[in-house]
């Protein structure tokens, strides 16, 4: 399968030319040649994926590929940094993923760009993109994959500040970059601690189970833990930052400020899930060397998850109810590779996690590009200022209320069944945890369906012209992916992926697969009594519980607490005196320096007086010294 | 009297150093010019005077004057021509007024 690196290189060659030539190319031409390319790397990650799975079982596992391997950086005899491609059932699903959603986004931003400025640009960076995340998911070894990683963030950073003369989307570009670099310095820390232990970056060995590798570590502890469970909190914390886990997530929020493709591609269905893909490719050094950090992990989502549902209950701002929406998801894939075991049964929520990674990319692509569709109609992100827009906007209402359904884990739609295994995994871990994820649940049925209502139903507000559907460029992607959306749920996803790679046969947990239809039923329901219709229900609520109202509107202030952590205490105790430290003491000593030779060059400046006379009386002097000197 | 070559060293030293002196002292860019030439004819003589008095039988030093006296003769004419430019730029020919190419 040596065709695999084309997968890489394509993209790759397409930003070049893109980026190279773009100005000189008609805005369109550029789209096609993007999107023709994209198009060209999806049809060979389908053909990867269907000749890895093709290949027989080896002892009932798919046995890893790796079609490319070539050693890039020696350090020491051990050490050496190799890029390559690693072809396992995770990487060849984030393969299919990534490349069908690109697709879609190129699609779709054929019209949703249409007539934007920099719309070469926009493409080439899609292609930088597209290439950075396909590179990440087939790293053969941890260092390549934070290479990419690092080059995923920083077309994350072009794309959100795409439209550069807004100051807002520059300093939601410059935030999401600082926020992600300072996970990623954890994400760095723990790779040298990791390798420095086990004297290898290569995730197969790192990953087989092997527990000598480990054997350097041993004994070594640092406050009460082990510095492998450091080195993996330490890996963990990359990985919060980039899939937005609390108290990491405030980027993703303000990420939203990019052109709203953008938003579907990285801030929904692909970069933000590197996360829960960086854990899930070390889910066997997690598991066996840092059980409690999968704890922590399962934990930390749990408190995501909550957190970001409670607080898109009250957003105004559609994109940023689906960020939130998105945080939560992500959050419920994290628990479930907390809760997983290794084995058999146990495994269940590695596969449930795969799983929800795969069909929630699907259809939070779907309600991106949806929300671009209305946003491309009123020209507003607010919710007062739709309403009503199912009678204009049909094929965006249908595809809208699909997702929308599957994200509420409505059965026969795919969100039932992957979201279903996370619960079902949850309430095997703990009931507490299972009792809290299907609250989350609920809130999540409840808070789409207010999206979905003050949308399309509800009070029609004052429009500047009459919203009209989106071009043909734009709903073709819509539809597809909604018959994505409805179909993927039936995929036997256990056959492909699971946490030992033996093949994992799904049984749906019946009692937990009803509570939470019927959980989800009533918040929806809740949610049609409320917003359907103008009704003052909300707002007398939101009246009477004002504090909780505007903290949640507010997001709980954790912005506010980073603007105080580093404006008031690091800026003001720390940076300040570093600074007058820098001006008065390192600063001064240097400009004392020039002063000092400025004012011995101005006093023996008159040597070099230029005439010419002058030097022939020196000159004259100098001989006759010179001479006496010599005859004495 | 027999002239003895001491007499016409002397002569030429004197003008030597009078053109030195006339080459450090003197603001006139005309009498600096003079005091190049002075020097320059003292080391005539001396060219001429060795070759007479020490090697009476070759030309070496005769032709080495005629030579320096061509030379002498173009330098001469160079820095006159440069000398009338900087009259009729600046009017002036003082040496101390003529800084425009020192920065």
């Amino acid at each position: 399968m040596e065709y695999t690196t084309l997968i890489l290189i394509l993209p790759l060659l397409t930003f070049l030319v893109l980026g190279l030539l773009g100005t000189k190319l008609k805005p369109f031409t550029a789209g096609c040649i993007g999107t023709l390319s994209l198009a060209v790397v999806v049809l060979l990650a389908y053909s990867t994926a269907w000749q890895y799975f093709s290949i027989p079982r080896v002892d009932g596992v798919h046995a890893p590929v790796i079609p490319l391997n070539f050693e890039w950086l020696r350090f020491t005899q051990y050490l050496h940094i190799d890029l390559g491609i690693l072809l396992d059932p995770i990487s060849v699903m984030m393969l299919v993923v990534i490349t069908t959603v690109s697709f879609m986004v190129h699609v779709y931003s054929l019209g949703y760009m249409h007539g934007e400025r920099g719309f070469q640009r926009y493409y080439a960076f899609l292609s930088l993109f597209t290439f950075s995340m396909l590179g990440l998911v087939v790293a053969t070894n941890i260092f390549q994959m934070y290479i990419f990683w690092e080059l995923v963030g920083v077309s994350s950073y072009l794309l959100i500040g795409f439209y550069y003369t807004k100051p807002e989307a520059v300093a939601a570009s410059k935030k999401a970059f600082i926020v992600t670099r300072f996970a990623d310095l954890g994400f760095l820390i723990g790779i040298l601690l990791l390798s420095y232990y086990t004297k290898t970056f290569s995730f197969e060995i790192l990953t087989s189970g092997d527990a000598s590798i480990f054997t350097g570590a041993a004994g070594t502890t640092f406050m009460g833990c082990s510095v492998i469970s450091w080195a993996m909190a330490l890996i963990f914390m990359g990985g919060a930052g980039k899939s937005a886990m609390f108290p990491l997530h405030i980027w993703l929020p303000d990420a939203m400020e990019g052109p709203t493709p953008v938003s579907a591609l990285i801030h929904a269905a692909t970069m933000v899930v590197a996360g829960v893909f960086l854990v899930a490719r070390l889910f066997p050094v997690y598991y066996l060397e840092a059980p409690d950090v999968l704890v922590l992990i399962a934990v930390v989502g749990a408190v995501t998850s909550l957190y970001a549902a409670v607080v898109a209950c009250v957003q105004t701002d559609i994109k940023r109810v689906l960020a939130f929406s998105t945080i939560s998801q992500i959050g419920f894939m994290m628990v479930a590779l907390g809760v997983s075991g290794m084995d058999g049964h146990a495994g269940l929520g590695y596969m449930a996690s795969m799983f929800h990674l795969f069909t929630h990319a699907m259809f939070k692509a779907l309600l991106f590009l949806g929300a671009g569709a209305i946003i491309h109609a009123v020209h507003s992100n607010e919710m007062s200022h739709m309403g009503g827009l199912r009678k204009y906007l049909p094929v965006t209402h249908i595809t809208f209320l699909v997702a929308c359904l599957a994200i509420s884990g409505i059965p026969p739609f795919s969100g039932f069944f992957s979201k279903d295994e996370i619960l079902a995994a949850a309430f095997m871990f703990s009931p507490v945890m299972g009792v809290v994820m299907s609250f989350i649940a609920a809130l999540t049925a409840f808070y789409m369906f207010r999206l979905y209502y003050n949308i399309f139903w509800g009070k029609e507000s004052a429009h500047e012209h009459t919203p009209h559907e989106a071009p043909k460029f734009m709903t073709l992607p819509l539809v597809f992916l909604a018959v994505v959306t409805l179909f993927a749920g039936f995929i036997p996803f256990g056959k492909f992926v699971s946490s030992n790679g033996q093949e994992y046969i799904i049984h749906l947990d019946w009692s937990v697969a009803i509570t939470s239809v019927i959980v989800a039923c009533i918040s929806i329901a809740l949610a049609t009594y409320f917003y359907r219709k103008a009704n003052p229900i909300p707002d007398r609520l939101a009246t009477t519980f004002s504090g909780l109202h505007r903290a949640a509107y507010r997001r709980f202030y954790i912005d506010e607490v980073y603007l105080f952590i580093t404006k008031r205490i690091i800026f003001n105790c720390i940076s300040r005196p570093i600074a007058w430290f820098d001006r008065h003491v390192i600063d001064a000593s240097l400009n004392g320096l020039a002063s000092m030779s400025q004012w011995v060059s101005y006093n023996i400046r008159g040597l070099q007086s230029g005439q010419v006379q002058q030097y022939a009386y020196v000159i004259l002097f100098g001989t006759i010294l010179i001479l006496i000197l010599v005859l004495i | 009297m027999e002239l003895h070559m001491e007499y016409y060293l002397v002569i030429s030293t004197i003008m030597l150093f009078a053109g030195i002196y006339g080459f450090i002292t003197r603001r006139n860019l005309l009498a600096v010019l003079i005091s190049i030439e002075l020097i320059l004819n003292s080391v005539d003589i001396n060219f001429a005077v060795f070759n007479r008095y020490l090697f009476p039988e070759q030309m070496e030093g005769f032709f080495f004057t005629l030579f320096a006296i061509g030379v002498s003769a173009c330098e001469t004419a160079v820095a006159i021509a440069i000398i009338i430019n900087i009259y009729r730029n600046i009017r002036n020919i003082q040496v101390k007024n003529l800084s425009e190419m020192k920065h």
